[in-house]
């Protein structure tokens, strides 16, 4: 799959794993830019840098609170990254129904023994 | 169909290069480890309804080789191979695997059973050496995936006929 440069795509924006804790800390709900600082235990700058990317490719809004700047995670924008898995976990989850059929039976087996 | 007594698959990227797939089984965990290890049950299970399973080899030590090829319904034959690393029966395998058609990227799977109350869940942990070998095996895993769906349809077509 040919893939964009960090600015324009969400599968590589979510590469970097302090921008997948990001998420992860926004999954539950929005939090001021300071809150994220601290939970990260990150510099602000960094911390700006990586809500920049992740607003650049749609995976996270930001709206003004006052004097605060809330960000929350936008879910539709993860969508193809989900996808993207999901096929390979219905590859697996075939291959598991199959073992499940050799299960039964292996347990049948074994009550009559 | 026993679908309400098994789980369905669970799969997460926990890093750059990781995949970790996990299942529950509604049967005990020595059960789960038997099917797995096994030439002839592997054959059963492994292939799915994708293809034909013509070679299973397990040499189940430490350092011994494993190696499973598939005719692919579509006539590709498909292989992987690998080396036991780590063997505790019934409850942890670690094992290195190579897609044939793409040697350079090893990875390194452990699969580990856990059993509670009779059921079994079933982790397996793929560690790449890159992002770009795990982001190649997810794929891998997408093309069977849209071939399933073809195929699908084809039959779909032909009732239609």
């Amino acid at each position: 799959m040919a893939r964009a440069a960090t600015t324009s795509d969400a599968f590589n924006a979510i590469a970097e794993p302090q921008r997948r804790q990001i998420l992860d800390l926004l999954a539950p709900g929005e939090l001021p830019v300071n809150d994220l600082v601290a939970l990260l235990g990150l510099g602000q700058p960094q911390v700006s840098k990586h809500l920049k990317v992740l607003r650049e490719v749609g995976l996270v809004d930001v709206r003004e609170d006052g004097r605060q700047r809330l960000y929350r995670i936008n879910g539709r924008r993860l969508k193809p990254v989900h996808d993207w898995v999901s096929n390979y976990r219905q590859a697996w989850e075939e291959r598991f129904e199959a073992l499940d059929q050799v299960l039964n039976e292996l347990k049948a087996q074994e009550k009559r023994t | 169909m026993m679908a309400a007594s098994s789980g369905t698959a669970r799969v997460t990227l926990p890093s750059d290069t990781r995949i970790l797939i996990t299942r529950e089984f509604a049967a005990p965990r020595h059960l789960v480890y038997r099917a797995w290890t096994t030439p002839e049950l592997i054959k059963r299970w492994w292939p799915a309804n994708r293809g034909k399973m013509t070679v299973a080899e397990v040499d189940l030590r430490v350092g011994g080789r494993w190696r499973y090829v598939m005719i692919a319904d579509g006539g590709l034959e498909v292989a992987f191979h690998g080396e036991y690393r780590e063997i505790v029966p019934n409850e942890r395998l670690v094992s290195t695997e190579v897609f044939e058609l793409v040697p350079d990227a090893e990875a390194v799977d452990t699969l580990t059973l856990t059993e509670q109350g009779g059921r079994t869940t079933l982790t397996i942990l793929v560690q790449h050496q890159t992002r770009e070998h795990r982001d190649a095996h997810i794929e891998s895993g997408m093309e069977a995936g849209l071939q399933d769906a073809l195929d699908l349809l084809e039959q779909v077509a032909v009732t239609l006929r």
